[in-house]
């Protein structure tokens, strides 16, 4: 495998504890898809809790924006090595969305318009380590970031933070979702660098 | 076939020269071991690793037309772009890197087709339609075949010299700034552009960016062009 | 980051299919089109590539290299043929 003389990488590592392992530090906000952008028009827009619970629940768009707001300020972490530090978000924690909801499963797969999801254990979601954004850097979560609103789950990779979200599907056992059944992991901790089964 | 190598490994490749196309593209001729030859419009992958083990990939288009020997590839240098500064800025003879390839068995044509052939090329586009037209030239084909091809200025056109005497009808359209004096197009290719200038009924080849290259191929379904006689190819980025 | 088409994953593809993926024609399971599979719309998603049907955006086929595998999905190909 040859050297190509004058060829590096364009990106730098930061050192500091800040960056969980492998990763390296990205100014922009790479867009990167396995599908279409969906254009799911607002009055049409709902999420809602299913599957294994006590009740499911389902909010139009104007109720979820009478949900309770937090406006987080994490860092993020895409296991194809990107991270973004102090990104800031608006929306509603998950623990509000599951207030007074009786979980039967401790897993959940969110799934999204266009047919995406991504499995994850609920733990992960609650706690205060989980929203449903449709805010970030201060204006509307434009539609190529996910829009009108997304999962936001930043202290595991990023592919767990489904984009274009539409609910919660609890479940008994865990079941892989679209990047898991092609061998990423079931969980995603950037800090153990959980990116494939088995890690 | 003589080689043990497989078209999809791995291979060295060192560059044997270097020659500037435009001040933001230039053509590299490979020397690549065991290389059987390509079909006008392929491409190869090729794979650059840094001295830390880093590894970056892209797709480039085989610019040479099958008959002219060592594969040659044009590379434009993209904004931010993280692999084709290298080949443009930094690249010189000696140097070395991987390829893998030629791959494509759709967007290819050879001059034993006889149907008329329309040749779209969006900046970059051009690159593969060269080799086609390279292709024609040297065999002599009396194909009727027609370029247009969209680029911002007159500095970003590939080619421009070798386009004059290409043997077909070539039709520019700038889309940023035009050369003083210029009577032509200056505007995105538009359907009424292409009713005015396209050969239809044959076959199509249009590249460059996917969005271009959808547009355009929009255009001339809405102009009655059966879907199955457009053949695209889109670039991204790099 | 816009879409692509088949010709982008031949390259890719070319470690899992002997032949050429740009000279196979491919029938959805979703939608029943048949077409060249180099006008599929491919997405470099980073983690893997996808690729869909240009009719319907059923995901045709579906590959990730990486944890010391290459994976391949591809319920969404009813079936796949070449010339030979």
């Amino acid at each position: 495998m040859p050297v190509t003389r004058g060829f590096n990488r364009r990106r730098e590592t930061t050192p500091g504890d800040r960056l969980p392992p492998g990763q390296y530090l990205e100014r922009g906000f790479p867009v990167l898809s396995a599908g279409p952008t969906p254009e799911t028009p607002l009055d049409e827009w709902t999420f809602r809790i299913t599957g294994a619970v006590d009740a499911e629940r389902e909010w139009t768009w104007e109720e979820f924006q009478a949900l309770e707001k937090e406006t987080p300020t994490v860092d993020i972490h895409c296991v194809t090595t990107w991270s973004k530090f102090d990104t800031t978000w608006e929306g509603v924690s998950v623990d509000t969305l599951l207030d007074g909801v009786e979980p039967l499963g401790g897993y959940v797969t969110a799934f999204s318009d266009g047919g995406y999801t991504t499995n994850l254990p609920l733990e992960d979601l609650t706690g205060g380590r989980a929203w449903v954004v449709y805010g970030f850097d201060g204006e509307a979560l434009e539609p190529e970031h996910g829009g009108p609103a997304r999962l936001l789950v930043p202290h595991l990779y990023f592919w767990k933070s489904a984009k274009w979200v539409r609910g919660l599907y609890f479940m008994e056992s865990d079941d892989p979702g679209f990047w898991e059944t092609l061998g990423y992991h079931d969980r995603g901790d950037p800090w153990l660098e959980q990116r494939y089964q088995g890690d | 076939m003589s080689s043990v190598i497989r078209a999809t490994d791995w291979r060295e490749a060192t560059v044997a020269a270097i020659a500037p196309e435009t001040p933001r593209a230039a053509t590299l001729t490979l020397d690549v071991p065991g290389w059987d030859g390509h079909r006008a419009g392929q491409h190869v992958d090729v794979r650059l690793t840094a001295e830390d083990g880093y590894r970056a990939q892209r797709s480039y288009s085989i610019a040479s037309a099958p008959e002219d020997g060592r594969p040659m590839i044009t590379v434009e240098e993209l904004f931010d772009g993280e692999v084709s500064p290298w080949f443009v800025q930094v690249a010189a003879e000696g140097d070395m890197f991987e390829v893998r390839g030629p791959f494509g068995g759709w967007f290819v044509w050879d001059a034993s087709e006889t149907q008329p052939i329309m040749l779209i090329a969006g900046g970059s586009g051009l690159v593969p339609l060269m080799s086609m037209l390279r292709h024609r030239r040297n065999a002599g084909s009396q194909v009727p075949a027609k370029l247009l091809v969209s680029a911002r200025e007159a500095d970003d056109v590939l080619y421009a010299r070798e386009l004059e005497t290409i043997g077909v009808d070539v039709v520019l359209t700038y889309t940023r700034r035009a050369p003083r004096d210029w009577t032509g197009y200056t505007r995105r290719v538009d359907r009424a552009m292409l009713q005015e200038t396209a050969i239809l009924g044959g076959r199509t080849y249009i590249c460059g960016p996917t969005t271009f290259v959808e547009t355009v191929a929009d255009h001339l379904v809405a102009l009655g062009e059966p879907p199955a006689n457009i053949r695209t190819e889109r670039f991204g980025g790099g | 980051m816009e879409h692509l088409d088949g010709n982008a994953a031949a390259g890719e593809l070319s470690e899992v299919f002997a032949l050429d993926v740009t000279t196979a024609v491919a029938t959805c399971a979703g939608c029943g089109m048949t077409g060249p599979v180099a006008q599929a719309m491919v997405y470099e998603a980073g983690m893997g590539t996808v690729l869909r049907c240009p009719q319907c955006d059923a995901v045709l086929l579906r590959y990730v290299r990486g944890g010391g595998e290459l994976r391949v999905e591809m319920r969404g190909i009813r079936v796949m043929h070449w010339p030979t």
